[in-house]
């Protein structure tokens, strides 16, 4: 291992030193991770940092980041491996005269091997972190892929055998919940729930990440914010959301929150046309007047 | 440790958390790695181990309050720290003092500090519960009793009063100090439930107190009597499961040959016999756009199950494009404006119970006439390819029961589901012609609790098998 945190205490200051601010819950599970060679699945809403946390891990540890973005139709192929075709096509019409038990050992052997995200993070000489993106848009079935590898950091070819970790890895996934992931995944996983931050991390949040913001400003945002929360909302502002309307506020050149800059802005926080309605009535700002 | 692990697991398992065994070694061996003097700590630990739904976390940490989170909470001598902070109040134990707490608790809310709101709790919880040890009354009883006499009202006014005054034409100041208040009154009210939680767990201990406060499970709520803090939480749960409902639904089997030749996999597969292509590989046939017609009873009985229902199609809707709604009574509308993907739920529910056109004579449920409108005005949504579902207790207040117009819209869908929130042993009780109804279905069911309704989601495969058409 590269880095060996002591204590959650120095998980938190590593991520801090990179910019992602953990809370103690998320610097627990990230130390347990690593003390017990455990994949970390990270769920939550969507823009809360889930991804973030793989990004500041790689960096804190000094770590090159493997990722893998999930999709619908994710397939072995383009998961773990897939066998080069068109140049094991190309060897066997090179080689016409050669024996066929030359040719087959030949044809299945590494150079004809092209290495997938979860196969790369395996057979990495240097070690890495793994990062296994929006894991819930894959189908059930797919999920089967990653057991092998979240369980026992190997990988099983049929013609070459089992490739085990050299170093182990250490895996992040992360999930938006859309769908129940399966209970053989969630078993192998620590659980991390990420929810929206306090107003006062948010306000950290917004020192680290903007740090030309006025200090009351961002505590107005950060307030204002969590008060949109509570609003239900068909997708209430997530931190990046948060973020990017501190640097449109900045950008505008506005120093302080009243009514009309709020309804002005609104729009970078909230992306659908009922949830800013319903926001600027809660708020009791003067929208369409304004509009 | 490994003793109070074990019993704690066996206090989630009673409540309903699948916790399996390798969890809970997982557990114990990440206690090893964990630093117990702050129980925040030990909340993480065991929470990543051995939770691993969001929806088990209020369960989970009610329990984990009870069994580890609350030693060294109880303040019995709390007179020094009241003196300090209590300069215009009586002494503490008077009884004309509640104007003094009040201050105190405003001053220490608005502030931020949480230790003083710790000590003024507790000394009230001392002062006010009137505990005894050994009654066997319910924590609620005495946060009640202590709530009262501190007056939630008041504290709200006093906080609304202490937080920084908002200027004209400020008005997003002031929705925000209320927003502050609010959230400050159920910081009041946690802080007390824990303080009561604790006294009660140092007189009865952790096991019993645990049985007495346990909440049930999102997935246990049941949905015909929820209160308004259990939908909301209900509402939360719905959309994984609609999104799973939704791709069921479109669930087609894969045939061997139905799609186009897939040249790569072609090519690929003949390298295992020297590149001669001997098996054509073929693309799997595209996943179906499936239609869906919800026909939804809205009649009084059935309000709050109603809610639930067009919750659960609201969320349907957002995953699929061709979704229909019908609501009725003994009237039946198109209700499907009202829940598109840009309307925002609550207003729509409004607007359709102003608008939607669901009641022709007395406003209690007529099935019959209902189908038979259905068919009539509408039979055109219905195509081979749409899935009905039909929520509804089929409670026809002994009205012509028109089952042969359900029949119809049976024959002509390509499967068609009824859920019923009723427990089955009511079906075909008074008026309720289940029977009549259920047979004519694919597939019938009793959902009453978000687990039922993955347990129908899980099963809700489309008949393989064409139903033989009857002649008409």
């Amino acid at each position: 291992m590269t880095t060996h945190w002591a204590t959650p205490k120095d998980v938190n200051a590593g991520l801090a030193e990179v910019g992602y601010l953990a809370d103690a819950r998320i610097a627990q599970v990230v130390f347990l991770a690593e003390r017990l060679d455990k994949p970390i699945l990270a769920e939550g809403p969507a823009g809360v940092g889930k991804t973030a946390l793989a990004l500041a891990l790689a960096e804190a540890t000094g770590r090159s980041l493997v990722r893998l973005q999930c999709y619908e139709g994710l397939d072995e192929a383009k998961a773990l491996y897939e066998w080069d075709y068109h140049k094991q096509l190309l060897r066997l019409q090179a080689d016409e005269g050669a024996s066929w038990g030359e040719l087959e050992g030949d044809i299945f052997s590494e150079p004809f091997l092209l290495e997938r995200p979860l196969l790369a993070a395996i057979r990495s000489e240097e070690p890495v972190v793994l990062l296994i993106d929006e894991v819930d848009r894959v189908e059930v079935e797919t999920e089967a892929l990653l057991l092998e590898v979240l369980d026992a950091f190997q990988v099983t070819i049929p013609e070459l055998g089992t490739i085990r970790a050299v170093t182990k890895p250490i895996v992040v996934l992360t999930s938006n919940n859309t769908r129940e992931l399966s209970e053989a995944l969630k078993r192998r996983c620590l659980y991390l729930h990420i929810p929206y931050p306090t107003i006062e991390r948010e306000r950290s949040i917004l020192n680290t990440r903007v740090p030309e913001l006025p200090a009351v400003l961002a505590d107005k945002i950060a307030r204002t914010v969590a008060a949109i929360r509570q609003i239900p909302l068909r997708k209430a502002p997530s931190v990046s959301e948060t973020i990017d309307w501190a640097r449109t506020l900045l950008a505008l050149g506005i120093e302080d929150l009243d009514d009309a800059a709020t309804a002005d802005t609104l729009h970078v926080l909230l992306k659908y046309r009922t949830d800013i309605e319903k926001t600027a009535k809660d708020l009791s700002l003067d929208f369409f007047e304004d509009g | 440790m490994l003793a109070s692990l074990t019993e704690f697991v066996d206090e989630l398992r009673t409540m309903g958390i699948p916790v399996s065994m390798v969890e809970v070694l997982d557990a114990a061996s990440a206690i090893e790695h964990t630093d117990l003097t702050d129980s925040a700590n030990l909340r993480a630990t065991l929470g990543a181990t051995m939770i691993k739904n969001s929806r088990h976390y209020p369960a989970f940490d009610a329990a984990f309050d009870v069994f580890f989170g609350l030693a060294g909470s109880i303040e019995s001598d709390a007179s020094g720290a009241d003196g300090s902070l209590d300069p215009g109040g009586g002494a503490a134990g008077g009884s004309g003092d509640d104007d003094g707490l009040l201050d105190a608790l405003v001053g220490a809310l608005t502030q931020g500090r949480h230790d003083q709101l710790r000590r003024l709790i507790s000394r009230a919880v001392t002062l006010y519960a009137g505990m005894q040890p050994g009654r066997p009354v319910g924590g609620r009883y005495y946060t009640y009793r202590v709530l009262r006499r501190i007056g939630t009202d008041e504290l709200f006014a006093g906080l609304l009063a202490a937080l920084v005054s908002p200027q004209p034409g400020r008005e997003i100041d002031r929705r925000l100090r209320e927003h502050e208040a609010e959230s400050m009154v159920q910081a009041v009210r946690d802080e007390l439930e824990r303080e009561v939680t604790a006294r009660l767990v140092a007189d009865r201990g952790a096991r019993q107190v645990a049985a007495s406060r346990r909440l049930p499970l999102v997935e246990d709520i049941d949905l015909m009597h929820a209160t308004k803090a259990e939908i909301a939480q209900v509402e939360q749960a719905i959309a994984p499961l609609a999104r799973k409902l939704a791709t069921r639904l479109a669930h087609r089997r894969k045939h061997g040959r139905s799609g186009r030749l897939d040249v790569r996999r072609t090519i690929r597969r003949s390298l295992g016999h020297g590149g001669v292509l001997l098996e054509p590989q073929f693309k799997p046939p595209r996943p179906s756009k499936p239609e869906i017609v919800v026909l939804c009873d809205l009649s009084g009985s059935m309000a709050t199950f109603a809610r639930f229902t067009m919750q659960l199609t609201y969320a349907i809707a957002s995953e699929l494009s061709k979704v229909r709604v019908f609501g009725f009574i003994d009237g039946l509308d198109d209700v499907t404006e009202y829940f598109g993907t840009d309307v925002d739920f609550a207003d729509g529910l409004v607007a359709m119970s102003r608008q939607a056109d669901l009641v022709r004579s007395d406003g209690h449920s007529d099935y019959g006439r209902s189908f038979e409108e259905m068919w009539e005005r509408y039979s055109d949504s219905i195509s081979p390819r749409t899935s009905v579902i039909i929520t509804g207790d089929a409670r026809n207040n002994y009205r012509t029961p028109g089952e042969r117009y359900l029949e119809r819209i049976v024959e002509r869908s390509r499967a068609t589901f009824w859920l019923n929130p009723e427990p089955r042993r009511y079906w075909d009780t008074g008026d309720s012609v289940m029977s009549l109804y259920g047979s004519r279905c694919d597939v019938v069911d009793q959902v009453r609790t978000l687990r039922q309704l993955e347990d129908f989601v899980e099963r809700a495969t489309l008949p393989t098998v064409r139903r033989p058409r009857l002649a008409s």
